[in-house]
């Protein structure tokens, strides 16, 4: 069943289009990674999907609704796409805790102490409900990084939007959040992931898309993409990791 | 050096202009604190107004900002006390000096939340908005915990250097202390009230920056 449909995108920041006629479509429960050279459009398309970006064209739908042009309730339909950040991004006024009840307080309007239910569950799946009271100052970046995942699980969203999110770990701390991410697909998650982690795109993807230039170039299963491309752009691109 | 305790440190002239000395510290601890309160408050809403980014708003917030960072209090204190009455609103002194000076606090001050609010990093937004939080959530609960932390030390000397300005409302006939001290000064032909005027103003503005320590101090979270 499809989850996610995206048709016709596009988007150009001042004179250069940065997306140029997205379409790509997701379905329920698959871990779709987005991977390519920097400047290539991953992250802005990651950011339109949730409207991070507007979009200037095109359509996207989530579970068959419509999320562009004039939603009525674009805070509502933010719930149910999580998304990550390269640098976590956590607030560092709060402590991890409240950084993962915040939206459920404000938004879902949930009283404090069901919140910090729902918090402490999403704490305990990333393995960190014993760090509940710990500022992110003090946490590792890794442990950021899981905090930041759950601030987004708590929600209890349809889709998860990964924005390379372990690119501004240390070596060592790539793998927690990677077993982390690993979980969230087991249970069934629907994501998107864009990533330089090639081995783990490799081992995870259901689909991986190859994007170049604000175009997608080739998409197909990690099998497709990285073993049997016949686009030279992509070949070169998969060299440069080996 | 007995000439010189004579000159500045004399009993009889400290009992003598004490009352009077006293009413103007009064006066000035009103002042002050209405001046802060006020200044403080519109800065902070003025601020808040600008991060909405309406186009005619931030131009006519910018506008007031810089015209009332570069006009003299003073000027601004005459402005109110003479020309007003011409126009059919007669302002006191009082109420002309908390205004002068409100308004110079409120331009100084939303510049210095301002810059805070843009200070904090981007993704703040970002994480705020994507977890569905709205405009004023998102400030209230993400971004202006983190920008007063940042604006509080330079806030502190604007707040202090414009208020101290209170004792500029002597020249439109309020009896704030240091105007006291100094007509107190020509009578007596000794200088003890300027000291105790000195006094004065030491026990209000030195509590101001113990407060603004401790609130600094009271927001630090571990980074």
């Amino acid at each position: 069943m499809t989850l996610l449909q995206v048709s016709g995108l596009r988007k150009s920041f001042d004179e250069t289009d940065v997306l140029k006629n997205i379409d790509l479509t997701i379905e329920r429960g698959e871990c779709v990674f987005i991977i390519g050279p920097s400047g290539s459009g991953k992250s802005t398309l990651l950011r339109c999907l949730n409207r991070l970006e507007e979009p200037d064209e095109g359509i996207i739908r989530l579970s068959g609704v419509e999320i562009t042009g004039k939603v009525k309730d674009i805070n509502r339909i933010r719930q149910k796409i999580g998304m990550v950040f390269q640098s976590f991004n956590l607030y560092p006024h709060l402590t991890a805790l409240s950084n993962v009840t915040l939206a459920l307080r404000r938004v879902q309007k949930l009283h404090r102490a069901e919140a910090n239910i729902r918090g402490l569950e999403a704490l305990g799946e990333v393995g960190l409900s014993d760090k509940a009271h710990s500022y992110p100052g003090t946490l590792s970046g890794g442990q950021q990084q899981r905090v930041a995942i759950a601030r987004a699980l708590a929600l209890k969203p349809q889709l998860m939007l990964f924005d390379e999110p372990t690119s501004a770990l240390d070596p060592e701390l790539v793998g927690g959040v990677i077993d982390a991410i690993r979980e969230l697909q087991a249970a069934g998650m629907t994501m998107v992931i864009v990533s330089h982690e090639m081995r783990f795109a490799r081992e995870a993807a259901n689909m991986v898309v190859f994007m170049d230039g604000g175009e997608i170039v080739e998409r197909g299963s990690p099998t497709d993409v990285f073993e049997n491309t016949s686009h030279p752009r992509v070949a070169d691109f998969l060299k440069s990791f080996t | 050096m007995d000439a010189l305790l004579l000159q500045f440190f004399s009993l009889d002239v400290a009992i003598t202009y004490f009352p009077k000395m006293l009413r103007g510290l009064w006066v000035t601890i009103q002042l002050a604190f209405f001046i802060v309160i006020s200044g403080l408050s519109l800065g902070l809403g003025l601020s808040l107004l600008r991060a909405l980014k309406n186009r005619l708003l931030n131009f006519a917030i910018i506008f007031f900002a810089d015209l009332m960072r570069c006009l003299p209090p003073l000027t601004l204190m005459f402005i109110f006390f003479f020309a007003f009455p011409l126009i059919g609103i007669p302002l006191s002194g009082k109420v002309a000096a908390w205004l002068a000076l409100s308004l110079v606090l409120a331009a100084f001050s939303e510049e210095i939340f301002w810059t805070a609010i843009l200070s904090v990093d981007k993704g703040q937004w970002d994480a705020a908005r994507a977890t569905g939080l709205s405009f004023s959530y998102t400030i209230f609960d993400v971004i202006l915990p983190q920008a007063l932390r940042i604006s509080i030390p330079p806030l502190t000397n604007r707040t202090i250097a414009i208020t101290k300005g209170v004792a500029l409302a002597s020249a439109v006939a309020v009896p704030e202390m240091l105007g006291e001290a100094i007509a107190a000064t020509s009578y007596s032909s000794n200088s003890t009230p300027l000291i105790m005027a000195a006094v004065g103003y030491l026990a209000i503005f030195f509590p101001l920056t113990l407060i603004s320590q401790r609130i600094e101090s009271r927001i630090r979270w571990s980074l």
